[in-house]
This record gives structure tokens, sequence and C-alpha cells, in this order.
């Protein structure tokens, strides 16, 4: 069995399971945020009762998030419910905006509080919920319905899936990041390429990158339609759960003998940087190949591009120059936020190194990235042409549908903010 | 489910995603006010770029502007339907605009989970290729315990892929009374 596979068994109480088996597994972590919270509350609600009791405390996380820093009234009203919600069965796991407790965005704070764990299983109420998969667990995205069912009983049905195996082998170039691995095998796979499967990712190239580094790649799966992304745990994991958490987990890996639906090896020595033009997160080019296209925003930011180290890499780029565009800058939760005011590049904090360069910077939260009600920090309203480190660029992603959002590296999304053009990393980084 | 669903067709192309089936913006009403759900059907599938609504013709809104429902209840799709964000308030915009089923060459994993479990419209996979088959406004009819499209305007018929697992699921109505002839949730 794959790691997947195994993940599955285990949580289905069997000792094997085959791709293609339905069947009901119990769920570790469920996760839920404020734009899927609410209407999941409603359902639970509806078909366990007014005052009926989530199965289990310890394993509900709401994660407010998405928006937040709006004067929306709906929004958050949305907010409100959830709010009650906590108080009303006294949940342990609800991180309230406005209050030192609010942390941003939803798998970036799963990461940070300890709740993804090697050999575990997490539901979340959102499509990049795959994120967590970077811990060698298995993670996925539901709607309202399903969480409902989870809330109140702790199970859902899945479907078994094959796996696509990618390995990266070799040493990664220092202008390179996840985030153009990833939008390599979307690029091959297409944005349907993964659906219904699972995406593993493995080889030495991948095993060097730092942990948040890694949960690029698993947030992306579902641009290809995957079910999961997962990466095998290793020594760097595991220390980064343990100084998170005393909770007790068991890694889980492939058998020698385990079966491939696809499996593909990359060497990142001969890889470019990329983009994915719009409108589609496998609408793949290398850099140079759209090298000197205008840009009116860059945006550096969300769960899979607002992560310290996606800052160190801008800040690298950043540090005494200025930006030709309006540059935002939003880091993922309140925890790189202020890690922006204490890692330095070169004697510099980046907070000081964005500001000194002309950059707006947000709250945390998911701000632009999905657009969001019109107030929303960074979004798009008219026919921008955006640069952005986040993971979609459907028509309208960042808010209008007359925009366009090319999505690359921090380290591209840099080099072209101080061009104002798209500009090839390679060129900048010393 | 419905042995026979009838109504106007709705032409869409490839990868028609959840930020064009509803928009980000509008995720702020609830889905359980009477009152405010009622947006969702009126902002079903307004992201779709001007030239895509309604094809072959384009500049076709699914619903017309300050309406709260849709003439067609019956979208016809490429491949990729539903993909991007887990947002189940994108089946729920198009039941609440009155649509039925959608007739897609294939489609996105989390769209098609929630289409099933919430039973709020029908997801049929086409065998083969409509979008360039049927044309926005033509008299569709499915009969589901065949798996057939007829489209009364051209007088072609399709065959529809048969719906497979989740076929119990639709056939209980919903994930939770599925999980109650499971036994997994008090009936
Ligand atoms: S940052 Fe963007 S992709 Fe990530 S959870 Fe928020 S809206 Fe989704």
């Amino acid at each position: 069995m794959t790691i997947t596979e195994k993940i599955l068994a285990r949580h289905a109480g069997r000792e094997r399971v085959a791709p293609g088996d339905n069947i009901w597994v119990d769920v570790d972590i469920l996760m839920t945020h404020d734009v899927c919270g609410p209407p999941t509350i409603d359902i639970f609600k509806r078909e366990f009762g007014e005052h009926a009791v989530p199965w289990d405390k310890e394993k509900l996380v709401i994660i407010p998030d998405h928006y937040i820093f709006t004067k929306n009234h709906h929004a958050n009203r949305n907010v409100e419910i959830l709010r009650e919600f906590a108080a009303e069965h006294d949940l342990p796991y609800y991180y309230d905006p406005g209050t030192p407790n609010y942390k941003g965005v939803c798998h970036m704070a799963l990461a940070e509080e300890g709740f993804n764990r090697p050999g575990s299983l997490l539901v979340g109420t959102d499509s990049h919920s795959c994120t967590s998969g970077a811990f060698g667990m298995f993670s996925t995205g539901v709607g309202n319905t399903d969480a409902a069912l989870i809330l109140g009983t702790g199970k859902m049905w899945v479907k078994v899936p094959e796996t696509m195996k990618f390995v990266f082998e070799g040493t990664l170039p220092p202008y390179l990041m996840a985030k153009d691995l990833i939008l390599q095998v979307i690029g091959d796979i297409g944005t349907d390429g993964g659906t219904y499967r699972a995406l593993e990712f493995d080889g030495q190239a991948v095993f060097d990158l730092p942990v948040h580094e890694r949960m690029t790649l698993t947030n992306m799966a579902i641009e290809a339609g995957g079910k999961n992304g997962i990466i095998p745990p290793d020594e760097k994991t595991f220390e980064y759960v343990r100084a998170r958490t005393d909770a007790p987990f068991e890694a889980v890996y492939g058998d020698d003998d385990a079966r491939f639906h696809t499996f593909k090896t990359y060497n990142v020595e001969e890889m470019e940087p990329l983009v994915a033009k719009p409108h589609s997160p496998d609408n793949k080019a290398t850099v140079s190949e759209v090298v000197g296209t205008r840009l009116d925003r860059a945006y550096v930011g969300s769960c899979t591009g607002g992560k310290l180290e996606d800052f160190v890499a801008a800040a690298r780029i950043l540090k005494g120059q200025e930006v030709r565009v309006d540059t935002y800058i939003v880091p993922a939760t309140t925890h790189i936020g202020n890690e922006l005011h204490t890692t330095r590049v070169d004697g510099e904090t980046l907070y000081d190194i964005f500001e000194r360069a002309g950059c707006k910077l947000g709250q945390a939260s998911c701000a632009a990235c999905l657009g969001g009600p019109t107030d929303t920090f960074g979004r798009t309203h008219g026919t921008e042409v955006v640069i952005s480190t986040t993971n979609r660029n459907f028509p309208g992603r960042m808010g209008s549908k007359n925009a366009s959002v090319y999505l690359a590296s921090p380290f591209t999304v840099a080099a072209s903010a101080v061009a104002g053009v798209i500009t090839d990393p390679r060129e900048v980084l010393v | 489910m419905q042995d026979i669903i009838k109504g106007k067709a709705y032409v869409l192309g490839d990868a028609i995603d959840t930020d064009q089936i509803i928009p980000a913006e509008h995720l702020v009403y609830s889905l359980s006010d009477p009152e405010e759900k009622k947006f969702y059907g009126r902002f079903a599938l307004s992201g779709v770029p001007t030239d895509q609504q309604g094809l072959p013709y384009g500049g076709k809104p699914f619903t017309e502007e300050e309406a709260f429902e849709s003439e067609y209840a019956i979208i016809v799709g490429g491949s990729n339907f539903g993909c991007g964000s887990s947002r189940e308030h994108a089946p729920f915009a198009l039941q609440q605009a009155g649509c039925k089923a959608v007739v897609a060459e294939s489609y996105a994993r989390i769209f098609y989970r929630n289409a099933v479990d919430g039973g709020f419209v029908v997801p049929f996979e086409s065998i083969e290729r409509l979008v360039e088959r049927v044309r926005t406004g033509d008299d569709l009819e499915i009969d589901t315990s065949v798996g057939k499209l007829t489209n009364h305007t051209t007088g072609e018929e399709y065959l529809l892929k048969p719906l497979g697992d989740v076929a119990d699921i639709l056939e209980a109505g919903n994930v939770f009374e599925y999980a109650r002839r499971a036994g997994l949730m008090p009936t």
C-alpha cells in the first residue's frame, strides 16, 4: 500500500484498502473557517438537533481567516456565528478575531498550533486542506454537508484514491522555490490531471526543503484536482511537530511494493523559474517566456505564498530597492506577521525592508487571495495585471473578473515588483 | 432524484471554477435564511466572463439582473466543471437559481461530492462532449433511469455515464439519509 492507502486503512479499521474502495473513516481533526463554518453549523443543527453537541470538542478546530478586516455586515455576522457556537460548546480551539488568540490563514495556523501530525487524518471545509499532507498525513477538503456529518459523527466516506508519485531529484538551485516545482507539475498534468487521486511528493529536493516550503507543494495538489497531497515524514517533520504539540502520533510510510498510477521523476537542477499565466494554474510558462510583461500590481501572501520563507525570499530581492508597482505584503498568520519584525536579512528586519521599498503591508488573513468583500486589502477592481505568490488565478479569483493574474514564486514576484514588468529572478539574485 | 428532469439548456465551456459559479464576495450570505439565500440564485454563475455566458452566443447571463431564479434548469458544461474551492455554496447557488442537473464531460472532485452529498443538483457525466452540440435555450430532457439526454430542439439523443457509486446517496436524497441507512446516525 501507499502511504495514503495505509493511513486510510488505519482510519477505517481495516488491514488493507485498495484504490476504488468506498470506506467510512474516522476523522482526527475537523477544521472550518468563517466562510464555510456558519453553513456547516446550520446543517449540523438541522440534522442533529438545535442543541446537538459536536462529536469531539478536542478534534474540532475553528479558524476564522477569510473575511476578517472588512466592514461587510454579513461577513462580520458570520464570525459572530462562530463565536457563539464556540461559546455554546466551550470549544478549546477557536481562534477569535480581534483577540490575541486570532491566528490568520487556517492551513498555516493548523501547522503552527500542532494540529498537523504524521499518520493522522484531517478534513477541512476548504479545498486547500490538502496542505497538511506535507506532514505525512491524509488531509482533504470537503463541503459544508460532509463537514456537518463529521461534526455529528466523526465519520466521512472516502473513495480510496490512486496515487501519482512525483520525485524531485537533485539539489535545488538558489533561484528556485517550491512554487516553481509545483507549477511544473500542475502545468504538466493539468488542472484535472490529478482528479480523484493522491499526489505524493518525494525525492532529495523535497526533503531538503524546510517543512513550510513542503506545504507549498501539498497546498497546490488541489490545483491539479487532487484529493490529497502527501509527503512522507522525516526528522524535520518530527522536530517541527514535537516543538508544537505533546499529542502522540505514529508515522506511516508506504510499502516497497506500493502501486502508483503515475511515477514521474524531475531533476530540479534542470528546472527553471515558472509562472502560471492567466487564467489557470496549469497555464505554465517559463519566466523567460513572459519576461517584460507589463504589471500593475504584485502580491505576496496566502497560505501557499505568505509564509516566513516567502517573505525572506522577497526581502532578499527588495532590500535597498523600490517597487515600481503597488506591492502588497500579507502574512498568512499573526505569528508570521510578528516574525517580519524579528527576522532580518543583512541586518535589516523584513518589515523595514518592505516598508522602505514602498510596499503596502496588510494584516494576517486570506485578504485578496480570493477577492472577498469589496473593501478587502489588495483586491482587484478593474483590469489590473497582477503577479502573485497565491495559488489560483481563475477569472475573478482576486476580485475583478477582468483582472489578469500570474502566479509565481516570491523570488519572481519580488523581482518583477522592482522592475514593474515580469522579471527573471536570476537577473537580480546575487 | 426525479426520473425525468426537463428544462432549458445553459451551455458553458471548460474548467468552470467555483469562483465563476459563485464569486467569493457573495459567500457572505446565509444559506439557511430564506431572504438571504435567494441571493445565491441571483449571483449564480455571475463570475463567468461575459463572452462565455450561455454558449455559443455569449452575453446571456444565467440569472437576469435583479432576478433570483434562472430560466435554465440544465447546465451543459465541458471538462473539470466546478474546479477550485470547496465551497458548497457553488452547487447550492445553482440549486437556488432553479437548476436541477448539470451534464458535464468531467467534474472536479469536491464540487461533485458536494452536489451529491447535499442533494443540490444531479451531476451527470456525458460520454461525448456536448458543449458544441447543445445551444443555450435548447429544450432538454434527462431520463435518469436509463441515463439518456434528449435535445428536443435538435432531436438528438445522447447517453450519459451511469452514476456509479454515488447512486446510492442520490437515491437516499443526501449523505445524512445515506449515513442513517449505514447505521452511522440515529434514524
Ligand atoms: S489564503 Fe487563499 S487559498 Fe489559502 S485558505 Fe485563504 S483564500 Fe484559500
